[in-house]
């Protein structure tokens, strides 16, 4: 009998009993003989939870995380501080482990979470309407693809190539199952080429995606691409970093339908990549077709205050196969996350958080860009993520640097080969002038090293 | 609530539509045994002002908390008004479905296929033989 | 009639944090500023930057703990009490789970780290798709869906991929028995296909007559559970998938039922190229009130080349040993950012350490005896008003109608539901699967106690008995829990989606 079950020799006997059947064999009668597993499952047997304690912790301990180097990572998550109250409040079984809020005069708290949570992202985005969370980033704005279909019936979708590598090949993956073509327009001097945009949108544009800031952590002028959709009756959707919506023109503002993106930057961990949760806002509009669970206020039998899941008629459970999207489980818990940051941050953080992480950059990419071997790649307006070319092997140079306990960014050539000088470095509130200090040392250190013409090996 | 009730005056199709012919335009609605089915109805998806809509076809979506029903137009026709109250407060079509609670109104393409609709007895036979 | 009174928490109005917010109020104190201070009008141009600050709350750290304290205790959970939602698997969260997600090397670990400076979470990944990959018997794994529906549309993507490299363009339509999930139909259109639905036999499994009779060369897929949303393992389950075999489809499994056969019997050896796992059933990931889940997918060897990207490799004497391989060009490609939900394979691999091969087979097991001992007490207290809807063994969860009950006592489905919130409980799925007229859908997982099993079919019988007296109690029901009846009417009618600004 394992820890997670209680049934005793006796209670077994009993309940066969009780069921008219003699053995649990009995029950599985109905699985032809040819298809019983006639041996146990080829995988280690059970342990206590000590030793299962010890073995993870050893698997962890063989990780190098944010808490062993100074962590200049992004590319789309972000080393940011998570405040403690989230882990108190995120550890009680309350919000923890109830299912999706199907009875909802039992689930009144996690309601009413999803409706504070779809308000903060309203705030944030500038659009009414926000769902209560999609599965991650990526797939988010993925799925604007698929209401652009619905919406307009158009066949062809638009997205830059300063849109996050994960999220247009996630784009690319989907729209060919529901029948659609993605043209991606390129890049000049860091930003979208509003020119080329321009030519590649028409009449069977669905709709048009650009980030902000893009990839490379540039600063877009999105409302010129949202205008240039809106000529054309196409949709605009804008992948956003709610980190720099303090300081930054919101989606809302800048003429865009749709506003969606990652949200692990929002009180969630790293967690190697998962789970955290993608946010969606759009127009009044599109209510009806947005995708996810919506939380509605509305008041109980005695006239008191209460929340539901509402709209529901779009969803998969009722509309089947003319759903708005296939999606149940969302990240519920991550974006309760999300909400509780945004509150700790609250009106006036979020502004300067955004306006610290502006200085750092700044302060950040001069300091780099003055040592000899490393330039920038661009030179647009920044917020908390900028790129620099290296002099040197950028996979060495990031080998060199994390031997001395910094990781210096992400390799753009992992994803641009056009950039494979590219280095990527992400400024969070938690990286300090000294740390940024110590950056710059061991990349002058590196390169200087590294880029001598006999030094040789490079990693990806 | 009003009680069950299916007038003389209108003419019916199987799939729980009314049609109210006056001249050459008719007006469309749901039955009473349709928006009982269906509960409180929450939203009317309409067709657009001008469209035209073929017979036994869906012409439009109605909505209750759980569940999504097609509209199916029991003739073809142009659409020439949409009942905007309807749009407005959707609980109109289970408050009053044969009045203030009607669809949509249209000018009647082929006035013929009127005769292949059902009477309210004979509609009222047909919801007998569904129930049974 | 004597009710109970309000409970406290019923006597407070809620109010959100926003309208908590008062200003001049914060939590947040933003670190030193150590870098020049440059006017933001010098670093970002004004067009782009923003006119106001978002209407955020202004609330310091004691409020904003009591406030979702507070909320949170206006919510049903797990730990407080009986779950038997059909189709959730609502078993045990171990606590254990939660301490290994957050350890540093978990929780903080970055997922563009290096792949040689993660091989703890990339070994940990690998054995959890060994592990899968064995307990349905098909060898190639990707973690990387989100939730069954994303591995679900992972799936049918894969059959898609599948067909096309072929040059087969005929298949356009997807097989679905009329008992599927909702998340089946939906994805098929997702994936640009047409929804066929196959009838049910008078067993309750596929009627294999219908099947045969759809089963043609533009069918690309049949989307199946076993055992199926009644809860109930389909006899003919190597016919049926030699059915879709033999027409060329491929057939997929949705594991949301995986429950029912941990160690008893494999997909892959039914004869089924696809499967998704729902990592947050099974496989005990904490729901989360709506997520997060996972919902990685095992493959047949015929699909395998067109598996998402990345995939988590062993390179035996390779450096790194373990590693991400991007180079499969047969790829469907990406189907979101980075590896998948890891923070969840932690838990769901530390389940599988703790129970082994012995410990998951005795959890189906279990799952399945609990279900039929509930069954069983089930048809002693209320074998007349809620007849099983198919009078057979079950799997891990069984189907009542509330049919009877309507008729004879009048109250609803929702109604008992609604009455067996105040008697603590969480009501089982109710109006789900819809063929079933009036369905109570009840999944009591093997984590719960036979005394558990007894109360609850007893709470049943007491309800039954009560509205045999007087209906009336139970159409109002409830009347203990947080708040009363909602009106989902008018929630609908004019949505209030957001706290509107002030």
């Amino acid at each position: 009998m394992s820890a997670y079950t209680s049934l005793t020799d006796a209670d077994r006997s009993a309940m066969l009993a009780a069921i008219g059947v003699d053995s649990i064999d009995d029950l599985f009668e109905v699985v032809p003989e040819a298809l019983r597993l006639d041996r146990a499952l080829n995988l280690p047997g059970g342990l206590s939870e000590q030793d299962v304690e010890a073995h993870l912790r050893a698997m962890a301990s063989r990780n190098t995380s944010a808490d062993d180097e100074i962590c200049f990572l992004g590319a789309g998550m972000y080393d940011h501080y998570v405040p403690a109250l989230i882990d108190s409040i995120l550890a009680r079984s309350e919000f923890l482990t109830p299912y999706t809020p199907y009875q909802p005069e039992v689930s009144q708290g996690g309601l009413q979470l999803m409706f504070e949570y779809q308000t903060a992202i309203s705030e944030l985005t500038g659009l009414p309407v926000s769902n209560a969370s999609l599965y991650e980033g990526p797939s988010a704005l993925a799925s604007a693809g698929y209401l652009a279909k619905l919406a307009n019936g158009r066949s062809r979708l638009v997205i830059s190539r300063a849109v996050h590598p994960h999220a247009r090949e996630t784009l690319v993956t989907v729209a060919r199952g529901y029948g659609m073509e993605v043209t991606e327009v390129p890049l000049r001097e860091g930003l979208t080429d509003l020119d080329v945009l321009a030519e590649a949108v028409d009449v069977d544009t669905a709709a048009v995606f650009v980030q902000q800031p893009n990839f490379l952590g540039a600063i877009e002028d999105i409302a010129a691409a949202a205008e240039l959709a809106r000529a054309e009756g196409a949709l605009s959707v804008c992948a956003c970093d709610p980190m720099t919506l303090g300081v930054l023109r919101p989606p809302g503002a800048a003429g865009f339908d749709i506003a969606t993106g990652e949200g692990q930057a929002l009180g969630n961990r790293l967690d190697f990549g998962g789970p955290s949760f993608g946010f969606f806002a759009a127009t009044e509009e599109h209510l009806r077709r947005m995708p996810g669970r919506i939380a509605g206020e509305t008041t109980d039998a005695d006239g008191r205050r209460g929340w539901v899941l509402t709209l529901q008629t779009r969803e998969q459970h009722i509309r089947r196969e003319r759903a708005t999207h296939n999606i149940c489980t969302a990240q519920v818990l991550n974006a309760l996350a999300g909400v509780i940051y945004l509150s700790w941050l609250g009106r006036r953080g979020i502004v300067e958080v955004g306006e610290l992480m502006a200085r750092r950059s700044d302060y950040a990419r001069r300091a780099l860009s003055e040592l000899d071997g490393v330039s920038t790649l661009h030179d647009q307006p920044v917020v908390r993520e900028f790129a620099v070319r290296l002099d040197a092997p950028v996979g060495a140079v990031i080998e060199h640097c994390a031997e001395r306990g910094v990781n210096v960014g992400y390799p753009l050539g992992t994803d641009y080969p056009e950039y494979g000088d590219g280095l990527l470095v992400a400024i969070t509130e938690r990286r300090s002038r000294a740390d940024i200090d110590r950056l710059v040392e061991v990349v002058g250190h590196a390169v200087s090293e590294l880029s001598r013409p006999a030094q040789a090996g490079v990693a990806r | 609530m009003p009680d069950a009730s299916y007038p003389e005056n209108l003419r019916y199709h199987h799939e729980h539509d009314w049609v109210r012919v006056e001249g050459d335009e008719a007006v469309f609605g749901i039955t009473w045994y349709a928006q009982d089915a269906l509960g409180e109805v929450v939203y009317f998806d309409p067709p657009e002002v001008g469209s035209s809509i073929t017979k036994d076809t869906a012409y439009g979506e109605l909505e209750s908390v759980k569940a999504v029903s097609d509209i199916h137009a029991p003739t073809s026709g142009t659409v020439v008004t949409v009942n905007q109250q309807v749009v407005d407060q959707p609980e109109v079509v289970n408050e009053d479905p044969y009045g203030a609670g009607w669809l949509i109104r249209v000018s009647l393409g082929d006035p013929s296929e009127l005769d292949g609709l059902l009477d309210a007895a004979a509609y009222r036979a047909y919801l007998a033989g569904i129930s049974s | 009639m004597t009710l109970p009174a309000d409970t406290p928490q019923q006597r407070e109005r809620a109010t959100t944090i926003f309208e908590k917010s008062v200003p001049g109020r914060r939590a947040f104190v933003p670190p030193g500023l150590d870098v020049p201070e440059i006017p933001m009008s010098d670093l970002i141009p004004d067009r782009a930057r923003r006119a106001s600050p978002p209407g955020l709350p202004e609330i310091a750290e004691p409020e904003i703990v009591r406030h979702y304290n507070r909320m949170s205790r206006r919510n049903f959970d797990l730990d407080a009490g009986f779950y038997p939602l059909g189709s959730c698997t609502m078993k045990h969260n171990p606590k254990l789970h939660e301490r290994l997600a957050g350890l540093p090397g978990n929780a903080r670990l970055h997922p563009a780290q290096r792949p040689a400076a993660a091989q703890g979470a990339l070994k940990l990944m690998w054995h959890l798709q060994e592990a899968l990959g064995e307990i349905v018997g098909l060898r190639a794994v990707s973690l990387q869906p989100s939730a069954g529906s994303h591995g679900e549309l992972a799936g049918v993507l894969l059959a898609r991929a599948y067909h096309e490299d072929r040059g087969d363009a005929r298949r356009t339509r997807v097989l679905t028995p009329d008992t599927a999930h909702g998340t089946n139909p939906a994805t098929v259109s997702m994936a640009g296909y047409e929804v066929v639905k196959v009838g049910t036999s008078g067993d309750g499994g596929v009627d294999i007559e219908d099947l045969r009779s759809k089963a043609d060369d533009t069918i690309a897929c049949l989307m199946l559970t076993n055992p199926n949303t009644l809860g109930l393992f389909d006899r003919n389950i190597e016919e049926i998938t030699r059915i879709a075999r033999d027409c060329g489809a491929v057939a997929y499994y949705d594991g949301a039922n995986l429950n029912a056969i941990m160690g008893i019997s494999r997909p892959g050896d039914m004869g089924f190229d696809v499967v998704h796992f729902n990592l947050h059933k099974s496989f005990t990931q904490p729901h989360g009130g709506g997520g997060p889940g996972a919902g990685p997918i095992a493959v047949s060897e015929r699909v395998a080349p067109y598996l998402p990207v990345p995939t988590v490799v062993r390179r035996e004497g390779g450096d790194p040993q373990f590693d991400l391989d991007f180079d499969r060009p047969k790829s469907i490609g990406r189907l979101r950012g980075f590896h998948g939900n890891y923070g969840v394979f932690v838990r769901s691999y530390a389940y599988i350490c703790s129970l082994g091969a012995e410990g998951l087979r005795e959890a189906s097991e279990i799952a399945v005896l609990n279900a039929n001992y509930l069954l069983a007490r089930l048809k002693e207290v209320a074998g007349d008003a809620l007849p099983v809807a198919f009078d057979r063994i079950c799997g891990h969860e069984f189907v009542l109608s509330g049919a009877p009950m309507k008729r004879d006592l009048g109250i609803r489905t929702l109604d008992l539901a609604k009455r067996l919130l105040d008697h603590g409980y969480h009501p089982p799925t109710v109006y789900f699967p819809l063929l079933v007229e009036e369905a109570l859908l009840i999944e009591p997982t093997e984590t719960e106690t036979r005394e558990t099993l007894d109360a609850f079919a007893e709470a049943v019988g007491a309800i039954l008995a009560e509205a045999a007296e007087d209906p009336a109690i139970a159409l109002h029901a409830p009347y203990t829990t947080p708040v009363r009846r909602l009106d989902e009417a008018t929630a609908a009618r004019r949505p209030v989606v957001r706290q509107p600004p002030t």
